[in-house]
């Protein structure tokens, strides 16, 4: 099938912080080849005059009252971080 | 108690519940029992907490006995789909990603079930963060359709259909954001309702594409789609794009509102590639309503042909922004064997995710990336804006759309290995949440391999009331749900 030569599969999935191997470097941009080229139909449809629509039903400004309600207790947030010591999440050192 | 207890409604359960003809105890443990016998060649379960379960019940027994009953939900076993979170319960999302995250707090519905003293009932397997229309993307293992244990149960929610199907709950949630609730639902043989973008809460629900997602529930019968919907919907200031709308009592209102109602046939719904059976099926259906005095009229919706791209291009756009949390930072699986935080993302997301997660992470990422924006993602939008315009237009002469479900029955396991061809099971149903309407599955026959066939009605926004009167109608006058799958 039709392949995009504007699928740049490398430089995408950087982007998206994805490591892929050889093996699904080839299937990924072979079917999604496929998807696009049926994807690229949407330039048939005349769309100069129309607005997009972001949310069937947009809602704007949404406020919740100023009143300070009880968060989450910093055991229960921190119960699913991979590695934790004193309340803090450890991470690998950013700066030198 | 009767010996198939798990395939009686919701409604008939907390009759007996009330007349104190079974206890809470007694039907989840009747519950767990089935699911322990069948669960092995379904697999609709990802964990279950059986001890859990049954304090629940217990609890529930202690309020019916002092009079403090909360309603038809008190006690009544509801499962719900791996990605709606149950403070200290697992929440994997079918993923390995999420393989240990436990949830720190409660959905929103997850609160309101408990409200209602239902018993919370197992963490339901699905497509991996809902993505898919079989559930074989689940991480761990394919569920099984219980009609015919070769084949899928549809997707992304096919835990939670099957899992009802089979008998190993009374109620469940799921979530579609595509077509995920009611095309597992046509599957396997049950009820399956999508309600209007913004009716129920998605506070909790582990997001695929916000402007998408919804919750809503699976159940046997429309009333008892009906009683879980009434509990579950509603406006909650924890998900801004909720609405704030009087929810009426959906229950009530089905005995209450009668037709005859004018229904459309869109045309484009019943072209290529549809099943004949599923069409002789419809046409069936179709014909029910016309005899009962119902004007049919075909109308057209004529961007139909557009509906899957837009799809494609939006809701995997908003996945790859909504996946990029994912980053083996704060939560979720670490990679082991790493230099330093850049690393940690690139290492921790190609370890977690699995293979249709990442496709549609790329396309989303492609279709959002410099250059691209306008042409896939922006022009997207506004054939969006064109879809849901067919629909409000053709709702200006009918109150409500009938369509086949899905264009095929449960399709073998392995079947479909190709993206774009499981894509194309969602045809039918993906038209629904780009406009935000409310749809339901509901079963409406079965194919010469005894294999379910559903058909969809969609409603104007926020017209569930009517919606599932519509279908309570055909309900009330065949006997489709009364038939169970063997295993």
């Amino acid at each position: 099938m039709s392949q995009p030569t504007d699928l740049n599969i490398d430089h995408v999935a950087k982007l998206a912080r994805l490591t892929l191997t050889p093996g699904e470097k080839a299937q990924f941009a072979r079917q999604l080849g496929d998807v696009l080229h049926h994807i690229e139909q949407l330039a048939k449809v005349d769309v100069s005059h129309v607005e997009p629509t972001a949310h069937a039903f947009a809602v704007y400004n949404v406020w919740s009252e100023d009143v300070p309600q009880p968060g989450l207790p910093v055991e229960l947030a921190l119960k699913n971080a991979p590695a934790q010591r004193d309340h803090m999440i450890v991470v690998p050192k950013v700066v030198e | 108690m009767p010996s198939d207890i798990f395939f009686q409604p919701i409604t008939e359960l907390a009759a007996a519940l009330e007349a104190k003809k079974i206890s809470a105890v007694e039907l989840t443990g009747a519950v767990i029992a089935r699911t322990r016998a069948v669960d092995g060649r379904v697999h609709a379960f990802n964990s279950f907490d059986e001890a859990g379960a049954l304090a629940q019940a217990a609890a529930s027994d202690a309020r019916r006995t002092g009079g403090q009953a909360r309603g038809p939900l008190d006690g009544i076993p509801v499962g719900l789909k791996d990605v709606i979170a149950v403070a200290g319960q697992p929440l994997t999302a079918s993923s390995n990603m999420l393989a240990n995250f436990v949830s720190p707090y409660d959905a929103t519905v997850t609160r309101k079930l408990k409200d209602a003293g239902a018993v919370l009932w197992g963490r339901l397997n699905c497509d991996e963060f809902a993505m898919g229309s079989s559930t074989e993307n689940s991480a761990f293992r394919p569920v099984h359709n219980p009609w015919d244990t070769t084949r899928v149960p549809g997707g992304s929610s096919g835990g939670s259909a099957a899992a009802l199907a089979a008998g190993e709950a009374g109620a469940t949630l799921g979530s579609d954001t595509g077509g995920s609730i009611r095309q597992p639902a046509a599957l396997c043989g049950v009820v399956g309702l999508k309600p209007t973008y913004g009716l129920v809460s998605r506070y909790g629900l582990v997001a695929f594409a916000s402007s998408l997602d919804q919750i809503g529930p699976f159940a046997r019968t429309v009333e008892d789609a009906a009683l879980v919907l009434g509990v579950i919907a509603g406006h909650d200031e924890r998900d801004s794009t909720s609405c704030k709308i009087e929810i009426p009592k959906y229950r009530a209102e089905l005995g209450r509102r009668r037709g005859p109602w004018k229904l459309g046939i869109p045309k484009e719904y019943f072209g290529e590639g549809l099943d004949p059976e599923i069409a002789a099926a419809v046409e069936r259906a179709i014909a029910f309503y016309r005899h009962e005095g119902c004007e049919i009229k075909e109308i057209t919706l004529p961007h139909t042909q557009y509906c899957l791209d837009a799809y494609y291009v939006i809701a995997t756009a908003e996945a790859s922004s909504n996946l990029a949390r994912y980053d083996g930072i704060r939560y979720g699986h670490r990679s082991k064997d790493t230099t330093d935080a850049v690393d940690i993302y690139f290492k921790s997301r190609s370890e977690g995710f699995g293979a249709e997660v990442k496709r549609r992470i790329i396309l989303g990422t492609y279709v959002l990336s410099s250059g691209y924006y306008d042409a896939y993602y922006l022009r997207a939008q506004k054939v969006r804006t064109l879809i849901r315009q067919d629909f409000l237009n053709a709702f200006r002469e009918v109150d409500a759309l009938i369509t086949p479900t899905s264009p095929v029955p449960a399709f073998k396991i392995g079947e479909k290995s190709d993206p774009l061809a499981l894509y194309l099971c969602d045809i039918y149903t993906i038209g629904v949440n780009l406009a935000g309407l409310p749809a339901i599955s509901v079963p409406c026959g079965f194919t010469d391999r005894s294999l379910p066939i559903g058909a969809q009605l969609i409603g104007q926004p926020f017209q569930e009331a009517a919606l599932l009167a519509i279908a309570h109608a055909y309900e009330r006058a065949h006997d489709w749900g009364t038939r169970h799958p063997i295993l």
